[in-house]
Parts: structure tokens; C-alpha cells; sequence
């Protein structure tokens, strides 16, 4: 009852000091910071006509590179749930001695500048590498090869999983799988029908992020990728090379198709997680 | 009342506020210190410690010879993505770049005047380098010339000529050695810059990416490289690790300069950087780039280090027909950079 009129105070006041000069700062932030950028890339490929965009549409070279882009993201999102998904768990269930270290490691991908990860994999992977070595008596090469550009962005897309599940699980109180336990659920069960449902909303979230980071990255690629046209080519060493060129118009078609491509991505996800959001309630209940 | 503020302020917001105001302090001073005279030349990636000491020698032969205090600042990047950051505004008075290629760009948008290269000795190039190989110690597989390179079980390492401008160099050298042979022909030539590409496992994206490589990583047997890269690996980074080989005919690498007409007008600094270019063909100068190992082009100073550079046999690339044709023949899209990969792609 106290918390109701305590609400009901709360919303009647602005909720932000100043709430106009809030809201037009915000609006202008985005619009410089966000807004203004997209527009110009979208703007850009049509300035020389539509010939330079019917052009790149008609190159098998960045098909090629595109297909390598989305694919390795892919990949690379996929491994990173299951093994995502078992790391959170553990972070916020099991006391660990150092659980402190781990959390602050998973972070670390984030603030690596990202060719520093690139050159740290390729000399890892790489022929003489600490693990490129042993690896390369079994007939496996990971750098220079799809394989390393999917080790490159499984490292960069880690912690979106991790921190996107996180929080939903702190907030799971371990009572329900407690209760599951007393029920007569054997773990797995519990793990199976109480635990990852719960967590499939974020985790579905967690890894749209990690595939559409994935797609675009390119630091931490160009490394321990071989760069070869049609092999191991990633679409933003396409939209470099182009530049290189100075090939305005064909480098942002590209990278047109890349922002077109990402946001229905994160747009299919975000359908994906509410269904699935909406599944889980009505599952409950 | 202001203490209370500062309390309820968590700690580490104060650390990085503190930290930003000083960085930003910093900045300030920087460059309210550069007011006096100040040029800044944009150059490519390995000139970095050249143009350090050519710069620092250049302000202190200003200071003696006029009094005038000049400081001149150097960018360093890739020559392609140098030349873009001109072409989109970075205040160059000066461009000191890979290949011709890149300031003609900057010429046809109006920043140098389209005649630069007659405007200084030797095509606007004060020293120059070529192309050599860079083997292990011993040469275990045994290469001695371009015709080396496709033996079977030879690993090489190149960067991408699409994305660097000094692998434009290495395999025009490539080109131009098979176009020399008894009977070269043009579809040899294509033909042996395609196998010679299939023996290159990576196109690193730039030189010193394709240095590391070969040199930190252990890739490959043979590395193609810039005179000067290749002598600062031979020398710096491991002289009982490296053997340098000569080829039998290679490609006169012309790192050319250039006065930013548009920009030193704005600046009010024309005067003074045509003064460093000219700099740059002094004996001083000349000394300190033979030390860096680009080769000399004032006869004196590059007899006086003719020692450390071995004799090479090169072809310029006016003998290919320029940069404008060699640009749109091999490394425009869809030329046969393009075509021998998408042969066997």
C-alpha cells in the first residue's frame, strides 16, 4: 500500500531534473552520434547514381566475402552459447575461489583494442605458436584459415553472451531450482525444464549481439584471417580494400549491405526473444 | 556543501574525471606550444623513425641558420589511408607517401599541383629503396631469384596489394623480373604472378604486417620486402636469423614527396615546407635516411654507405608506362590482381 502512493507521487514529477532539456540533449546526441553517421552511409552509395550500387550487386567477390562474414559470425555466436550459458551459471551459482578475476576477465574483449587480440591469436595459432604448434602435428590449422576467424570473433563475442544472461539468472532465486530438487526433478531436468527456459529470452538476445558484433568486426580478423579473395576474405576487408581503391561508392555499397543485413538480424532476434518471451509466460501460466 | 558533493561522488568517477581534465589539460598545451611555426607531414608506415630524426635535424638546421623555430610533426599510416585522410581534410603541408600513385590522387582533387613531380629532383624522390628477399639464415630452400618463389614446398609472404602500397611495389617487381626474361611475354608474366600467388598462404594487409609475420610467426620461407625492412630485420631483429638474397632484376621503389599546395596556402607555411622538402636532398638528410637504409640519391653520401646497400639491377616504373597505367591495368577492379584470383577462386 505504501508502495503504491510512493508510485503514484514518483510519477507525477518529471522523471529526470529538467525533463525537456533531457530529452532535446538526448534526441541531439543520438542524432550526432548515431543517427547522422547511418544517414550518411546510406545516403552515400546512391550519390554516384544507382550504376555503382548495381555494380557491387553484381560482384561474386563480395557475395564470397559476405558468405565468410555471416557464416564465421554465426559459428562463432553458436559455440559461444552453450559454453556462455555454463560459464554464467557458474559465475553467479558456484563460489568459487577467484570468481572475481574470472568476471573481471570476461570483460577484458571489450577493452582489448581489437588488432592487439588479432596479432595475440595469430602468434597463439599461428605455426609456432603455443597452440598453433601442437595443433599442426594433428593436420589442424587454425590461423589463416575460416577456422581462426572463428576462434577471433568466438573471443569477441564471449562476454555479450555472458552479460546478457547474467543479470536474468542473479535474478532467478535458486529456490525455484531448490524446489524443483525437492520435487523430484533430477538435475538435468532441473537444468532442462526450470533453468535454461528462464534464460532463453536473454540468451536469444545474447546472441544476436555476438553475430551482428561478429559480422562487422574487424580488427581482431584481418590478423589470423588469410585474407584471400574468396577463402578467407571478410566483408569489411572488402569495403577496405575498396577504399583503398578509391572506390567511394562501391566501398559503402557494402557496407550498405552489411548495416541492411545486421539490423534484419537484430530485428529477427528481437521478434525471436519476444515469441519466445511470450511462449514462456503463457507457458507459466 | 561542495565537499558533501564530492563525497556522494563514488571514487573512481572522480579518478577518471581528474584524468580527463589533465589528458585534456595536456592537449591543450600541446599544442598552444606548436604556435611558432609548425608543419606537419603525412607519410607512410615505415618512415616513422626516419622521418624523426630527418625532422629533429631539419629544426635544428632552422634554429642555427635563422633563429626561427620550426617544428614539423609526422603521421604515419598506411600510404593509401594517408592519402585519404589529406583528401578528407587532415591539414598536411606536406606528404611524404608510398607511391606516386597516392599524391596524384591528391592532385586530381586539387590539393598539389598536377605538375609535382617535375617540381623536385629525381621524380620528387628524395631517396629511394627496392625490392629483395628475406630467407632464413642458411637460405634452407635455396632461393635465389623470382623463378625461386613457385618451387614447390616455398611458402611466401607478401602483403596485399589491394590494401598496401608497398606490396604494389613487390609485385610489380614480380611483373616487370618476368616481363625481362628471354621470351617474357605479357600472358607469362600473368601467368607467373598467378602461380606466385598461389604460394602465398597470407595477404597480410600491410608491410609491417606481413614482416611480422614472417619474422615473429615463423610463416613462410621467403619474405618480399622493401630494401630497407628487410635490412632493419636482417640487422635490428636478429642478425643470426636472417639472410638477405638479391634478385636478379628488380623495381627502383620511388617513395616520392610532395608540397600540399591548398593546405600550406591556408597555413601561410608554403615557404617553409618547400624549404624541408629541399631539406630532404641535403647531405644531412641524405646521411640520416642511409641510415635508416633508404638508398641515397646524392652520389656523395650514398658512396659513402654504397657498403651496407648490395648492387641491384632495377627497372623504374616509367618502364611499365606510370602509376595511372599500372594503377587501372593491375590493381583496379576487376584488373588482373582481381582476375588471378578469381580464376582459381
Amino acid at each position: 500500500m505504501a508502495e503504491a502512493t510512493l508510485s503514484l507521487r514518483n510519477r507525477t514529477r518529471d522523471p529526470l531534473p529538467g525533463f525537456r532539456l533531457a530529452l532535446f540533449s538526448t534526441l541531439l546526441w543520438i542524432g550526432l552520434i548515431v543517427a547522422l553517421p547511418l544517414a550518411a552511409l546510406v545516403l552515400r552509395p546512391w550519390q554516384e547514381g544507382l550504376s555503382a550500387m548495381t555494380t557491387a550487386l553484381h560482384d561474386g567477390r563480395m557475395f564470397a566475402a559476405l558468405r565468410v562474414s555471416f557464416l564465421t559470425a554465426f559459428l562463432a555466436a553458436l559455440i559461444n552459447v552453450p559454453v556462455g550459458l555454463l560459464l554464467t551459471w557458474t559465475l553467479v551459482r558456484v563460489r568459487l575461489p577467484g570468481r572475481r578475476i574470472v568476471d573481471a576477465l570476461i570483460d577484458l574483449p571489450f577493452a582489448i583494442p581489437t588488432a592487439v587480440t588479432g596479432i595475440t591469436l595469430a602468434t597463439l595459432y599461428g605455426p609456432q605458436g603455443w597452440l598453433g604448434k601442437p595443433l599442426a602435428h594433428l593436420g589442424i590449422s587454425i590461423a589463416y584459415s575460416t577456422a581462426g576467424i572463428v576462434v577471433a570473433l568466438m573471443f569477441v563475442g564471449l562476454p555479450f553472451i555472458v552479460r546478457s544472461v547474467e543479470p536474468v539468472l542473479r535474478g532467478l532465486p535458486p529456490e525455484q531450482e531448490e524446489a524443483a530438487g525437492l520435487l523430484g526433478a533430477s538435475s538435468w531436468q532441473t537444468v532442462w525444464r526450470v533453468v535454461l527456459p528462464s534464460l532463453l529470452p536473454a540468451t536469444v538476445s545474447g546472441f544476436g549481439l555476438a553475430f551482428a558484433r561478429g559480422i562487422g568486426e574487424y580488427g581482431s580478423v584481418i590478423f589470423i584471417a588469410g585474407n584471400q579473395p574468396f577463402r578467407t576474405e571478410i566483408a569489411p576487408l572488402l569495403v577496405v580494400v575498396r577504399l583503398q581503391e578509391f572506390d567511394y561508392a562501391g566501398a559503402t555499397s557494402i557496407a550498405f549491405i552489411l548495416l541492411v543485413a545486421s539490423m534484419l538480424c537484430l530485428a529477427s532476434v528481437a521478434m525471436l526473444r519476444r515469441r519466445v518471451a511470450r511462449g514462456l509466460i503463457s507457458g507459466v501460466n | 556543501m561542495p565537499s558533501d558533493v564530492l563525497s556522494a561522488l563514488p571514487r573512481r568517477a572522480l579518478l577518471l574525471g581528474g584524468l580527463a581534465c589533465a589528458g585534456s589539460a595536456a592537449f591543450l598545451r600541446g599544442t598552444t606550444a606548436l604556435a611558432a611555426t609548425t608543419l606537419l607531414n603525412v607519410s607512410y608506415d615505415p618512415t616513422r623513425e626516419l622521418y624523426h630524426g630527418i625532422n629533429a635535424a631539419f629544426s635544428e638546421n632552422e634554429k642555427n641558420s635563422s633563429g626561427s623555430s620550426v617544428t614539423v610533426r609526422t603521421s604515419n599510416g598506411g600510404s593509401g589511408a594517408q592519402a585519404r585522410a589529406v583528401l578528407e581534410g587532415a591539414p598536411a603541408d606536406i606528404v611524404s607517401l608510398g607511391l606516386a600513385r597516392d599524391i596524384d590522387m591528391l592532385a586530381q582533387k586539387g590539393l598539389v599541383a598536377t605538375d609535382w613531380q617535375k617540381r623536385l629532383p629525381h621524380n620528387s624522390t628524395p631517396f629511394t629503396s627496392t625490392i629483395v628477399f628475406l630467407v632464413r639464415k642458411g637460405n634452407p630452400k635455396a632461393i635465389h631469384d623470382w623463378a625461386d618463389l613457385v618451387k614447390d614446398n616455398v611458402k611466401v609472404v607478401t602483403p596485399n596489394p589491394k590494401t598496401s602500397g608497398g606490396a604494389r611495389w613487390n609485385y610489380l617487381a614480380a611483373w616487370g623480373w618476368a616481363l625481362h626474361q628471354t621470351g617474357g611475354t605479357e600472358a607469362a608474366a600473368r601467368a607467373y604472378i598467378q602461380a606466385l600467388f598461389q604460394h602465398v598462404p597470407v595477404l597480410d594487409a600491410g608491410a609491417r604486417g606481413a614482416t611480422n609475420s614472417f619474422v615473429q610467426r615463423d610463416l613462410g620461407d621467403v619474405l618480399i620486402a622493401w630494401e630497407n625492412e628487410a635490412l632493419l630485420a636482417a640487422h635490428e631483429l636478429g642478425p643470426d636469423r636472417f639472410d638477405i638474397v638479391v634478385p636478379s632484376l628488380s623495381v627502383l621503389a620511388e617513395p616520392p614527396v610532395a608540397l600540399v599546395d591548398h593546405n600550406a596556402r591556408t597555413h601561410g607555411t608554403t615557404a617553409i615546407a618547400q624549404h624541408y622538402l629541399e631539406f630532404l636532398y641535403s647531405s644531412r638528410a641524405q646521411d640520416i635516411a642511409a641510415t635508416h637504409y633508404f638508398r641515397p640519391t646524392d652520389s656523395a653520401v650514398a658512396r659513402l654507405h654504397a657498403g651496407q646497400f648490395p648492387k641491384v639491377k632495377t627497372f623504374d616504373i616509367a618502364s611499365l608506362g606510370g602509376w595511372a597505367a599500372v594503377q587501372k591495368k593491375h590493381f583496379a577492379a576487376g584488373g588482373i590482381f582481381d582476375q588471378i584470383y578469381t580464376q582459381h577462386g
